[in-house]
C-alpha cells in the first residue's frame, strides 16, 4: 500500500493522469445510471434495484449488435430504443402493480427482476467476461505512459450530448413538464388533466433508455459479465443517497467523485477494495446524516 | 396452546427426528430445509414483526461461519499457517478436540454475531423503510468483498474446515440433528418472544414507530435487541452450516447475498410475513419448489426462481398464512396461532 502511494507521488506521477481518466469514464457511466435512478425514485417513488442489470442488459444488446456487424457507436440509438421498449414492458408487467404499495415491495420486486435478468443473460451469453473490441485507434500520451483509446473519448462525448439532451427535454418539452409536475404532486397533476399512468410509463422507459446508453458505454470501455449488475445498482444508490433526489448537478458531481475514489482505492489498496469503496462511501454518508440528526434531536430536548 | 397445536408439534418432532432414518438419501436436503426454516423465521422477527425489512441478515451467517472456523482451528493450530498452506496441512483433531472446538465455535459464532449486530445497528437503525434495506444490503455485499481481502482467514480462496471424526453417514446425521435442534430452538424462542411484552413492543414499532417512541418504548434499544436475537441464531446456524459443507469461501458460501440472502425474504413473504408459522410453511414450500426446479428444469432453475419471486411479491403479497387468515379467520384462530393473533390485535389497539 505504501509502495503504491510512493508510485503515485514520487516514481510515476503520470500514473495519476491514467487514474483520473479512468475515473472520469467510470464516473460518466455511474452518473448516468444514478441519474436514471433519481428520476424514477423522485417521480414514481420506486426504488429500482434492477438498475445495474438494465445497464448490463444494454451492454449485452450492444455486444450482440456488434457481433452482428453494427459499430458500437451506431448501436447507441438502437440500444436506447430497444431498452425503452423493454422498460415499458417491465412497467406494465411489474412496476404498475407495485407503485401504490409500500416501498419495500418495489425494492423486492425489482430485486427479483434483477435475479431474472442476470440468469437470462447468463443462459444466453454465458458467464464469461465479454467486451467489444472496436478497432479504433489509440492515442499515446506522455511517451506512451498513458493509453487513451479514441473510442472512449467518443463515447464520453456521446454521453455528454445525451445528458444535455435529457436535461433540455425535462426543462422544455411538454412531457418533461408533465413529469416534473407529477413528481411534485401526483394528485394535483391528475386533476389538471395529466395522464399520470402514461407519465410513469414514460419515465420508467426513459430510465431504461438512459441505462441502456450507460450499458453501451460499459461494453465499449469496460467489461460485461451477467452478474456485475448489482455493483452498478449499489453505486447508483450510494450516489443518489449521498446527493439527494432531484439534485442533478449533485448526482453528476458525486458520480465523478465516486469514479475517482474507486480508481484510487483500487490502485492504492488493491482491486478487491474497489467495490467496497462505494459501500463505505454510502455508510459514511449515512453516519454523517445520523450525527446531524442527533444534533437536531438534542435541540428538541 | 391447544391440543391440536400439541399434535402439530408432535408430528414435526417425529418427522424431524426420524426423517433421516426413513429417507437416508435426503439427509443433507432436510438439513438444508431446517437451515432455511431458521433463516426465514429469524428474518420475520425484523421484517414481519418489527417492520424493518433487512436484506443483509446474511452478514451474520457469514460472520458466524468465519468466527467458528477461526475458533475451531486456533484452539490447536496457528490459523495463518493453516490457511496459507491451502489445505496442504491436514491437521489431525482428536474426537475430544473436534467436538469441544465445534461447540465452542458455535457459541462464539453466536456471541460474536451479536456483537457485530450491535455495531452495525448503531449505523443502520437510524434508517427507515427502503433506506434500511439498501443499507443492510450494502453491508452484506461489502462484508463478502472485505472478507476476501483478509489473508489471515484464507482470503478469497477460503478455509477448509476440520475433518469430522467418523463415517459419512454419522457425519450427515450429526449435522442434521444440529440444524434441527437449532431450528426448533429458534422457533421456541421466537414463539415465547412474540407472547411477551417485547413482542407487543416490536409490533408497535412496526405499526407506528413515532407513536411507539412517544408512548415511552425505547425503540432503538428494542430494535437492537431484536436484531441481536436474529444475529445470534444466524451466527450459530452459519457455524453449523460451515462445518456441514466442510469448506468455506467468502462470496459463494459465507455471504451468498443473491441466493440465501434473498431466499429468506422470499420464503417469509411466500408463507406470509408477520406470522409465526408463515415463514416455516414458506420455507418448506420454497425448498420443495427449489429442489423440483433443480431436478426438472436444469439450466432454467434460477430463471424459474426469479419468476416465482416476482409473481409472489407482485401478485400474492399477503402470503399463504395471510390469505388463510383472511379467508378462514375462525378456523385459523382456533387451530394454530391463537397467541400471535391476539398479540397482533392488542398491538393494534395499543397503537
Amino acid at each position: 500500500m505504501l509502495f503504491n502511494l510512493q508510485i503515485l507521488f514520487d516514481l510515476a506521477p503520470i500514473t495519476n493522469v491514467q487514474l483520473i481518466l479512468d475515473g472520469i469514464f467510470i464516473g460518466a457511466v455511474i452518473s448516468l445510471s444514478a441519474y436514471g435512478l433519481a428520476l424514477v425514485w423522485g417521480v414514481m417513488n420506486v426504488k429500482n434495484l434492477a438498475q445495474g442489470d438494465f445497464v448490463i442488459l444494454g451492454g449485452y444488446m450492444a455486444f450482440a449488435l456488434f457481433n452482428a456487424g453494427v459499430h458500437p457507436v451506431l448501436a447507441l440509438p438502437i440500444v436506447m430504443v430497444l431498452m425503452a421498449m423493454f422498460g415499458w414492458m417491465v412497467y406494465i408487467l411489474i412496476i404498475r402493480r407495485v407503485i401504490q404499495q409500500d416501498m419495500f415491495t418495489s425494492l423486492l420486486a425489482t430485486f427479483g427482476l434483477s435475479l431474472l435478468l442476470q440468469q437470462v443473460l447468463n443462459l444466453i451469453f454465458g458467464p464469461e467476461v465479454q467486451t467489444i473490441d472496436s478497432k479504433m485507434p489509440n492515442y499515446q500520451l506522455f511517451d506512451n505512459a498513458i493509453t487513451l483509446p479514441m473510442v472512449k473519448i467518443l463515447s464520453l462525448v456521446m454521453v455528454a450530448v445525451l445528458a444535455v439532451a435529457v436535461v433540455i427535454f425535462m426543462k422544455k418539452s411538454r412531457m418533461g413538464q408533465a413529469i416534473r409536475a407529477t413528481a411534485q404532486d401526483e394528485r394535483a397533476a391528475r386533476v389538471l388533466g395529466i395522464n399520470t399512468d402514461n407519465v410513469y410509463a414514460f419515465t420508467f422507459s426513459l430510465n431504461a433508455a438512459i441505462c441502456g446508453a450507460a450499458g453501451v458505454m460499459v461494453s465499449i470501455i469496460w467489461v460485461l459479465q451477467p452478474f456485475y449488475g448489482i455493483t452498478y445498482s449499489l453505486r447508483s444508490f450510494a450516489i443518489v443517497t449521498a446527493a439527494g433526489l432531484g439534485n442533478l448537478p449533485g448526482v453528476i458531481t458525486t458520480g465523478f467523485g465516486l469514479g475517482l475514489l474507486e480508481q484510487y482505492t483500487g490502485f492504492v489498496l488493491g482491486a478487491e477494495y474497489q467495490v467496497a469503496s462505494a459501500v463505505v462511501m454510502l455508510l459514511l454518508v449515512l453516519i454523517y446524516r445520523q450525527i446531524q440528526l442527533s444534533r437536531k434531536r438534542q435541540v428538541v430536548q | 396452546m391447544t391440543g391440536r397445536s400439541y399434535l402439530l408439534y408432535a408430528v414435526i418432532l417425529v418427522l424431524g427426528v426420524f426423517g433421516p432414518i426413513m429417507f437416508p438419501n435426503y439427509t443433507q436436503q432436510m438439513a438444508l430445509l431446517w437451515v432455511m426454516v431458521l433463516m426465514a423465521s429469524t428474518w420475520d422477527l425484523l421484517g414481519g414483526q418489527m417492520g424493518y425489512n433487512s436484506l443483509g441478515n446474511i452478514t451474520f451467517f457469514g460472520c458466524g461461519m468465519y468466527i467458528s472456523a477461526v475458533v475451531q482451528i486456533s484452539m490447536f493450530y496457528n490459523v495463518a499457517d493453516y490457511t496459507s498452506a491451502f489445505g496442504a496441512i491436514k491437521p489431525e483433531f482428536t474426537d475430544e478436540q473436534y467436538f469441544t472446538g465445534l461447540f465452542l465455535g458455535i457459541l462464539a459464532a453466536g456471541i460474536g454475531s451479536v456483537f457485530i449486530s450491535y455495531l452495525f445497528g448503531l449505523i443502520v437503525f437510524g434508517l427507515r423503510g427502503p433506506y434500511f434495506a439498501i443499507g443492510t444490503l450494502g453491508i452484506a455485499i461489502a462484508a463478502g468483498q472485505l472478507t476476501g481481502t483478509i489473508d489471515y482467514i484464507g482470503g478469497g480462496s477460503g478455509i477448509s474446515m476440520p475433518f469430522f471424526p467418523g463415517d459419512i453417514e454419522v457425519r450427515a446425521g450429526f449435522f442434521y440433528l444440529l440444524c434441527f435442534i437449532l431450528a426448533a430452538l429458534t422457533h421456541i424462542v421466537l414463539r415465547w418472544i412474540y407472547s411477551t411484552q417485547f413482542g407487543l413492543a416490536i409490533n408497535a414499532i412496526r405499526d407506528d414507530e413515532d407513536k411507539a417512541e412517544a408512548m415511552g418504548i425505547p425503540t432503538l434499544k428494542y430494535k437492537q435487541i431484536g436484531w441481536a436475537i436474529t444475529a445470534f441464531f444466524m451466527g450459530c446456524i452459519g457455524a453449523v452450516f460451515g462445518n456441514m459443507v466442510g469448506f468455506i469461501e467468502p462470496v459463494e458460501v459465507a455471504f451468498p447475498v443473491p441466493t440465501f440472502g434473498i431466499f429468506m425474504v422470499a420464503m417469509a413473504l411466500l408463507g406470509g410475513k408477520g406470522t409465526l408459522w408463515g415463514p416455516v410453511l414458506g420455507a418448506v414450500l420454497f425448498h420443495i419448489i427449489k429442489e423440483a426446479t433443480w431436478t426438472y428444469l436444469l439450466g432454467w432453475q434460477w430463471v424459474a426462481l426469479g419468476l416465482i419471486l416476482i409473481i409472489n411479491i407482485v401478485y400474492f403479497q399477503e402470503g399463504i398464512m395471510g390469505w388463510l387468515q383472511r379467508k378462514y379467520p375462525e378456523f385459523f384462530g382456533i387451530t394454530v396461532d391463537v397467541s400471535t393473533r391476539e398479540d397482533g390485535k392488542e398491538a393494534k389497539a395499543d397503537g
